[in-house]
C-alpha cells in the first residue's frame, strides 16, 4: 500500500516539476491542486480493491497494447496444412512435451494462447473506444437537456427514453447485421482508414471485411451505448444548475456553452467517470457476447467471443480448456474495470473522501 | 426621472407557473416600484417567503420578469439581450446569499476572479499582481489566491464573493442576505467591508435581508416587504421610529431588545398566523387576515402605496383618509 502511494506521488510531483519547469511558478500556483491529486492517491493506495483493479487493468492494458507483437504465431497461418495432428491439440505442461502449445491448439492448428493475445487488443480496443464516444455523445445531451430545460428537453429524453426501453442487444444485432456491406465499401476504398483500423485492432489490412464487422459492432454499441449517459448527466445538471456558482459565472459575463463546460461539467463529471469504469466492463462483454452470436468478425480474426462459440461446438470433450481459459480472460478484464469503479466511486465522493483525510491527520498526531 | 438614480424599478411583477396547473400562479413578486439613487443603499426587508430574493434576482435579470421595467442608469434593460444584456450584468453585479455555493468549489480563488476580467475584456496589466491588490481591498492576501474555496473559511469565501462582485467596478451591487450565513462576529466584519467599499467606490447597494436591525444599520432608505408587495417604504429612521404599516410594527415588535427595562416597558404586539400561501394571496389588502386593525375596506381593496409624509410611503387603509 505505502508503496503505491509512493509511487503515485512520485508520478504526481514528476508531472509537476515538469509543469514547473514549462511555466515557472506552477507549483506555487497549484498548490492546493497537487494536495488534492495526493490526497486522491492517498485514498486509492488504501483501498485493497482498487489496487488490484489497478493492477489488473494494467496488465490488461499492456497485453493489449503490446499483443499482437507478442503473439509468435500469425493468426493468418493454419498449421493443419502442415501437420494434421495439431488439430485439436489438448493442453500439456511442461516437461513432459516442450514445444508444443501450453494449452492447445483451436481446429486450424493455431495456438490459443497466441490467438488469445490478438483477442485482447480486439476486445480492450471495442470496449475502451465504444464508452470514450458513447460516454461524451450522452454527456453533451445531458448537458444541453438539464441546462435548457423546456421543450429541449422534453425532446432529447423522449428520444433517450426511446432509445432505453428498445432492448440493446436486439439493437445491437440489427445495426450489426445491416452495417457490415457499407462500412466494407468504404474501407476497400478509403485506404488511410483501412489503415489507421487495421493497427489499431492488430490485423492485416487485407482483412478488411472482418475490419467491417468489427467496426459495424462498434458503431451499433456506440448507437446504444449513450442514453444511459443521458440520463445520469441530466439528472446530476438538474441540481448543479440551481446552484449559485452558475448564477455567479452568468453575471461574470460567461456564455451558455462556457457555463456548460467551465462550471456544470466538471461538478457532474465524478459519477459519469465512475459509471464509464463499470460500462468498460460491461461493454467488453457486449461485444463478446454480440460476437458470441456470429454478429462480429469471422475467420481468420481470433475474436475472444467468436473463438469461445466456435470452442462451444466441440465442448467439452476437446475444447473445455478453451472455454475455461477464453471465460478466465473475459471475467479478468470485466473484473479489473469493476473493481477500479468501485474504488474510483470511493475516491471521488468527497464525503468519504474527508473522512479518509482526517483518518490521515489522526495516523499523524498519533 | 432624476439623473441622480442609477436603478428604477416599474410595476416589476413575476409570477411562478405551479407545476401541473394552468392556472395557478405563485405571484411571488407582485407590482413593485422602487428606485436607487447613486451610491446609496436600499434595504428591502421582510420574513422567508415573501419575494425579496426574487426581486434582487429580477431586477439583474437572473429571472425574466412577467411585466414591469428596469431602468438602469437611464437605459432600459428589461428586455436588454445579448452584448446589452452583459453591458448590465458588467456595471450590475450580485453577492449570493451563502459563499460555500456561490464559488464553484472545483476551481481555485485566482480563476474565479480571473472570470468577470477575462470575459469582459477588461484591461489589468499584469493579472497577478492585480488580483493580489484587489484582494487587499477584502482584506485578502497572496497566499488566498491558489487555494480552492473549500479551504477558506466562511468570511473569507464572502469577502471572495464580494470581490468577485466588485471586480468589474459596477455601480450597483445586490447584496442578498450577504451575512446570514456567516457568524455573528464575521457578520460585523462584513457589513463594515461592504460600508467601506461603498465609500470608496460609490457603489449603489440594494441590501436585502429578513433581520430589520442589519438592514437600519445598512442602509438609508428601507422597503418592507410582504407577500411580494411593497407595504412601506421610507427613510430607515422614519421607519424604524415611526412604522405606519402594521406589518412594520410587528417587524420592529419582534427585535429583540438588549436591556430588559426599556424591553418591559414596551407592549408586546405580536403576529398571528402564518403569511399566507402566495398562489392564493386574500383579496383586497394582503395583510388583512393577520391585522388586527383591519377594516371593512381591507377585505375588498387593494391599498396603494401612498405617501404619507415626506418621502415616507405606506400600502395601508388606514391612512389613507387623512
Amino acid at each position: 500500500m505505502e508503496t503505491i502511494f509512493r509511487l503515485l506521488r512520485s508520478i504526481i510531483w514528476s508531472y509537476a516539476k515538469l509543469r514547473e519547469k514549462i511555466s515557472p511558478g506552477w507549483i506555487q500556483k497549484n498548490s492546493s491542486r497537487i494536495k488534492e491529486w495526493e490526497l486522491m492517491a492517498y485514498a486509492y493506495s488504501r483501498s485493497l480493491i482498487g489496487v488490484i483493479g489497478g493492477v489488473i487493468v494494467l496488465a490488461v492494458f499492456i497485453l493489449a497494447v503490446i499483443g499482437p507483437l507478442l503473439a509468435w504465431e500469425p493468426y493468418w497461418e493454419y498449421k493443419i496444412v502442415y501437420d494434421e495432428s495439431l488439430r485439436y491439440r489438448g493442453p500439456c505442461l511442461p516437461p513432459s512435451c516442450t514445444g508444443y502449445p501450453l494449452l492447445g491448439t483451436d481446429e486450424w492448428g493455431r495456438d490459443i494462447i497466441a490467438m488469445s493475445l490478438y483477442g485482447f487488443r480486439i476486445s480492450f480496443v471495442i470496449s475502451i473506444v465504444v464508452v470514450l464516444l458513447g460516454a461524451p455523445l450522452g454527456i453533451i445531451l445531458g448537458l444541453i437537456a438539464g441546462y435548457k430545460g423546456g421543450v429541449v428537453d422534453e425532446i432529447i429524453m423522449r428520444i433517450t427514453d426511446i432509445f432505453l426501453a428498445f432492448p440493446g442487444l436486439v439493437l445491437a444485432i440489427a445495426f450489426a447485421s445491416v452495417l457490415p456491406q457499407r462500412i466494407r465499401g468504404f474501407l476497400e476504398v478509403n485506404n488511410i482508414a483501412r489503415a489507421f483500423f487495421s493497427g489499431l485492432f492488430g490485423l492485416r489490412q487485407e482483412e478488411y471485411g472482418q475490419l467491417a464487422a468489427l467496426l459495424s459492432i462498434w458503431i451499433a454499441m456506440v448507437i446504444v451505448w449513450w442514453p444511459g449517459y443521458a440520463r445520469i448527466v441530466r439528472g446530476s445538471v438538474l441540481s448543479v444548475r440551481e446552484m449559485p456558482f452558475v448564477e455567479a459565472a452568468k453575471l461574470s459575463g460567461l456564455s451558455t456553452w462556457s457555463i456548460l463546460f467551465k462550471h456544470i461539467l466538471p461538478n457532474v463529471l465524478s459519477p459519469v467517470l465512475v459509471m464509464m469504469t463499470f460500462d468498460i466492463a460491461t461493454a467488453t462483454l457486449f461485444a463478446a457476447s454480440l460476437s458470441f452470436l456470429g454478429l462480429g468478425p469471422q475467420e481468420p480474426v481470433p475474436e475472444l467471443g467468436f473463438m469461445i462459440s466456435k470452442a462451444g461446438g466441440y465442448f467439452p470433450e476437446r475444447s473445455s480448456h478453451v472455454v475455461i481459459y477464453l471465460g478466465f480472460i473475459l471475467l479478468m478484464m470485466a473484473l479489473g474495470w469493476n473493481l477500479l469503479g468501485d474504488a474510483l466511486r470511493d475516491i471521488l465522493d468527497p464525503r468519504t473522501r474527508r473522512a479518509i483525510e482526517y483518518r490521515l491527520e489522526k495516523e499523524k498526531k498519533k | 426621472m432624476s439623473s441622480n438614480e442609477i436603478l428604477k424599478v416599474l410595476d416589476l411583477k413575476k409570477h411562478f407557473r405551479v407545476r401541473g396547473s394552468l392556472t395557478k400562479k405563485v405571484k411571488a413578486v407582485d407590482g413593485v416600484t422602487f428606485s436607487i439613487e447613486v451610491g446609496e443603499t436600499l434595504g428591502v426587508v421582510g420574513e422567508s417567503g415573501c419575494g425579496k430574493t426574487t426581486l434582487g434576482r429580477l431586477v439583474l435579470r437572473l429571472i425574466e420578469p412577467t411585466s414591469g421595467r428596469i431602468i438602469f442608469d437611464n437605459k432600459d434593460v428589461t428586455k436588454a439581450k445579448g452584448r446589452d444584456l452583459r453591458e448590465y450584468w458588467r456595471n450590475a453585479q450580485m453577492v449570493f446569499q451563502d459563499p460555500h455555493t456561490s464559488l464553484d468549489p472545483r476551481m481555485t480563488i485566482a480563476s474565479i476572479l480571473l472570470e468577470p476580467i477575462r470575459y469582459y475584456n477588461l484591461k489589468v496589466g499584469d493579472e497577478e499582481e492585480f488580483l493580489v491588490k484587489q484582494m487587499e481591498l477584502v482584506g485578502l492576501g497572496r497566499e488566498h489566491l491558489y487555494r480552492y474555496p473549500h479551504e477558506l473559511s466562511g468570511g473569507q469565501k464572502q469577502r471572495v464573493a464580494i470581490l468577485r462582485a466588485i471586480i468589474t467596478k459596477p455601480k450597483f451591487v445586490v447584496l442578498d442576505e450577504p451575512t446570514s450565513s456567516l457568524d455573528v462576529s464575521v457578520q460585523a466584519q462584513i457589513l463594515e467591508l461592504l460600508k467601506d467599499l461603498q465609500r470608496k467606490f460609490n457603489l449603489a447597494y440594494m441590501f436585502i435581508s429578513h433581520d430589520i436591525s442589519v438592514v437600519k444599520y445598512m442602509s438609508r432608505r428601507m422597503a418592507v416587504m410582504y407577500l411580494g408587495k411593497i407595504v412601506e417604504l421610507g427613510a430607515s429612521d422614519d421607519v424604524f421610529e415611526k412604522p405606519y404599516h402594521p406589518y412594520s410594527k410587528f417587524l420592529l415588535a419582534a427585535v429583540p431588545i438588549p436591556d430588559p427595562k426599556i424591553a418591559r416597558s414596551k407592549t408586546k404586539v405580536l403576529i398571528k398566523g402564518e403569511p399566507p400561501s402566495p398562489i392564493n394571496p386574500p383579496a383586497g389588502c394582503r395583510f388583512h387576515p393577520r391585522c388586527p386593525y383591519a377594516i371593512e375596506i381591507c377585505r375588498k381593496q387593494e391599498p396603494p402605496l401612498l405617501e404619507i409624509e415626506n418621502k415616507h410611503y405606506a400600502a395601508c387603509w388606514l391612512y389613507h383618509k387623512k
